[in-house]
């Protein structure tokens, strides 16, 4: 399998607070990825460079071949072909689920509108909300929300799919909902690269663990020795603490 | 035992109807006074008598503050105006100074008033002259504008009055070009209509325009360019292009530092002035460039106020899912933000209609204009009056309209439960 993300020699910048610290990362196309650390290790910026809404100020970011840069065209393209999860939802509020669904496809992708609606109507099915379709974002519960965001990104057909904290902002009884949306999608072969701290999430899905602290990947590792065996001081600290 | 007991329950037989002939004998007097001029309680000493209906519906409305009556009227009323003794004394001075100001207003505008004639002489009353509104009426309507043309402003303002009629009970779909027709064509065919020079109409020049027609014609084309200019000016206030930005602070800033009177003044008197010999362009456009450029500065800075309240979130979905700037903000930003800042749009358009008389300043005369041409005219000295009252009927309905137009934009297009 062809690596379909790479970072080579990644810093960046707050002003004159470094949050990436040379970071290197490869993914392979179909590989699951989940990024845990204690808040402010740059593990939320880390996945938001790699679709450019933050941009780095040192090294490469190669993704599907394409290398991030100043171009705008590139990265439009780049966009459309990397989903992305937030952990607020950031539905639109002023169009329906469907027409949520339907709208980067019809202007982005040129779908004609029958034809996006099948799209999304087959992705609200897939996460079990299209009854809802025709509601509006603020109508549903948290975890509907955040089942409707998921649908919106898998309709423009992503070949990788980012999530940032996807189930922070939910109720507890929420969170299973958004998981196995999340787990059924990771068997159908997504590339995914999730940033949570649901450590059962990441034990069955999974393929790599990263574990960062203060802008660096401090672990590297096979999910299983992730768990049962990790290297750094810093990382079995971490784990006692949150398992 | 108290000599006279707390209002409540046990007593609500004895206290009820005393209270409520108090409260009714108070407001009897007051009207009686106000409607008959005379003094029904006018057996007490002059200063007492003076006071006597607030006393008078003090203590009537003390009696009948029965807290949970079970009288569920007597309840919603104590509730809301009787909650307790300062909530009952301004109730009283409200209703009072209404009845007291129903006499006078009714004779000037109605008892007193004159409707009948044709000249100052046949307004024989103390009230008003409506008269000269009647015998005015033209003038107000269509300024200057010949009598043998005015079907052509009349037939330009049906047709626009029966576009927007039938566009409110066609489809969603047809409603699209209707819309499209009323922005982007209606306005020129309007134009030529009522300007003429072609098509066998007499030409009429712009000098001659005048009167509430005018007002509509400016306030409309106004309007219509304020609003998509402002839209711009506030995207590039917050462009992340630094001449773009800069240019759209400079403009705004410029335009909203300076008084409408001397933008109008210098976009008639000075602009022409700087123009290459021979080159002309009609003051009445002069006019219309300048009032949109101003109101879209202020239009900007509510737009942007919009904008600036929608979560960054927002901004980013759009982005993550490969929209470009102008996808992101058509499409997600400016349909929310607009929504947002309605009550502010319908703001600064109200101000832009209620801004037009300022065109007087240039020797346009719209319909507070005609009202001033019209009140020093010799035959008709000492009707300022009736002129103003008018104007200010006449653009309080517009305004009104266009406010509850505005709020029933703001329900219909609202999606939060």
């Amino acid at each position: 399998m062809g690596k379909i993300i790479e970072l080579k020699k990644v810093n960046k910048w707050f002003d004159k607070f470094q949050v990436l610290k040379d970071i290197d990362l490869e993914v392979a196309s179909q590989e699951k990825i989940v990024i845990c650390g204690p808040s402010g290790s740059g593990k939320s910026t880390l996945i938001r460079c790699i679709n450019r809404l933050e941009e780095h100020q040192e090294g490469n970011i190669i993704v599907d071949g394409t290398e991030l840069a100043e171009n705008t065209k590139n990265i439009e393209k780049i966009r459309a072909e990397v989903g992305m999860v937030f952990q607020q939802f950031n539905l639109f509020p002023h169009l329906s689920i469907l027409d949520n669904c339907t709208l980067a496809p019809i202007w982005v992708k040129k779908l004609p509108k029958k034809e996006a609606e099948e799209v999304a109507m087959r992705n609200l099915t897939r996460v079990q909300i299209d009854d809802q379709a025709l509601k509006f974002p603020g109508q549903l519960s948290g975890g509907q929300q955040q089942r409707a965001a998921i649908a919106r990104a898998l309709c423009m057909e992503p070949k990788i799919m980012l999530f940032d904290e996807p189930t922070s902002a939910l109720d507890p009884e929420m969170i299973k909902e958004v998981l196995d949306v999340m787990v059924d999608l990771a068997k159908g072969g997504m590339t995914m690269i999730v940033v949570t701290h649901e450590m059962g999430f990441a034990k069955e899905v999974a393929d790599y663990m990263i574990f960062m602290d203060e802008g660096k990947i401090v672990e590297r590792a096979k999910t299983k020795e992730f768990f049962e065996n990790p290297k750094s001081e810093r990382t079995k600290l971490f784990l006692s603490q949150i398992l | 035992m108290n000599l006279i007991a707390k209002p409540s329950k046990e007593n609500i037989k004895t206290y009820l109807p005393i209270g409520i002939v108090l409260v009714i004998l108070s407001f009897l007097d007051v009207f009686i006074n106000a409607f008959f001029n005379y003094n029904l309680l006018g057996f007490f000493p002059n200063q007492i008598s003076y006071f006597s209906p607030l006393i008078l519906g003090f203590i009537g409305f003390y009696l009948i503050r029965i807290e949970f009556s079970g009288v569920r009227f007597l309840d919603i009323l104590n509730k809301n105006i009787n909650s307790n003794n300062f909530n009952a004394f301004l109730t009283l001075l409200t209703v009072f100074i209404i009845i007291k100001s129903i006499p006078p207003l009714l004779n000037w505008f109605v008892l007193d008033a004159n409707f009948l004639g044709n000249s100052k002489d046949d307004c024989t009353g103390d009230g008003a002259c409506w008269v000269f509104i009647k015998v005015w009426f033209n003038r107000f309507m269509y300024g200057l504008y010949p009598d043998a043309e005015q079907w052509r402003i009349n037939t330009a303002f049906l047709i626009l009055f029966v576009i927007v009629g039938i566009s409110f009970f066609v489809s969603s779909r047809l409603k699209k070009y209707f819309i499209l027709f009323l922005v982007f064509i209606y306005p020129f065919l309007g134009i030529e209509l009522i300007s003429g020079g072609s098509f066998g109409l007499k030409y009429v020049e712009t000098a001659a325009w005048g009167g509430l027609s005018l007002t509509f014609i400016i306030s409309a084309f106004a309007i219509l360019f304020c609003f998509p200019i402002g839209v711009f000016l506030a995207l590039g206030r917050r462009s992340s292009l630094p001449a773009i930005r800069y240019v759209s602070i400079g403009f705004i800033e410029l335009w909203r530092g300076v008084p409408l009177i001397t933008v109008l003044f210098m976009s008639a008197v000075m602009f022409p002035m700087f123009l290459p010999d021979g080159t002309f362009i009609d003051k009445l456009i002069r006019v219309l460039i300048a009032i949109t450029l101003f109101e879209a500065a202020y239009m900007a800075e509510v737009v942007r106020g919009g904008l600036q309240a929608l979560p960054k979130g927002q901004y980013e979905a759009a982005r993550s899912l490969g929209m470009g700037y102008w996808k992101m903000n058509l499409l997600i930003i400016l349909p929310q933000a607009l929504k947002l800042v309605i009550p502010g749009i319908a703001n600064t358009l109200l101000a832009l209609v209620k801004d037009t008389p300022l065109i007087f300043v240039v020797g346009l005369m719209e319909l507070a204009g005609m009202i001033g041409l019209a009140k020093t005219n010799p035959k008709w000295l000492g009707m300022a009056m009736e002129g103003y009252v008018f104007a200010g009927l006449v653009f309080w309905v517009i305004c009104y309209a266009m406010s509850r137009y505005s709020q029933n934009l703001e329900k219909k297009l609202s999606t939060e439960r």
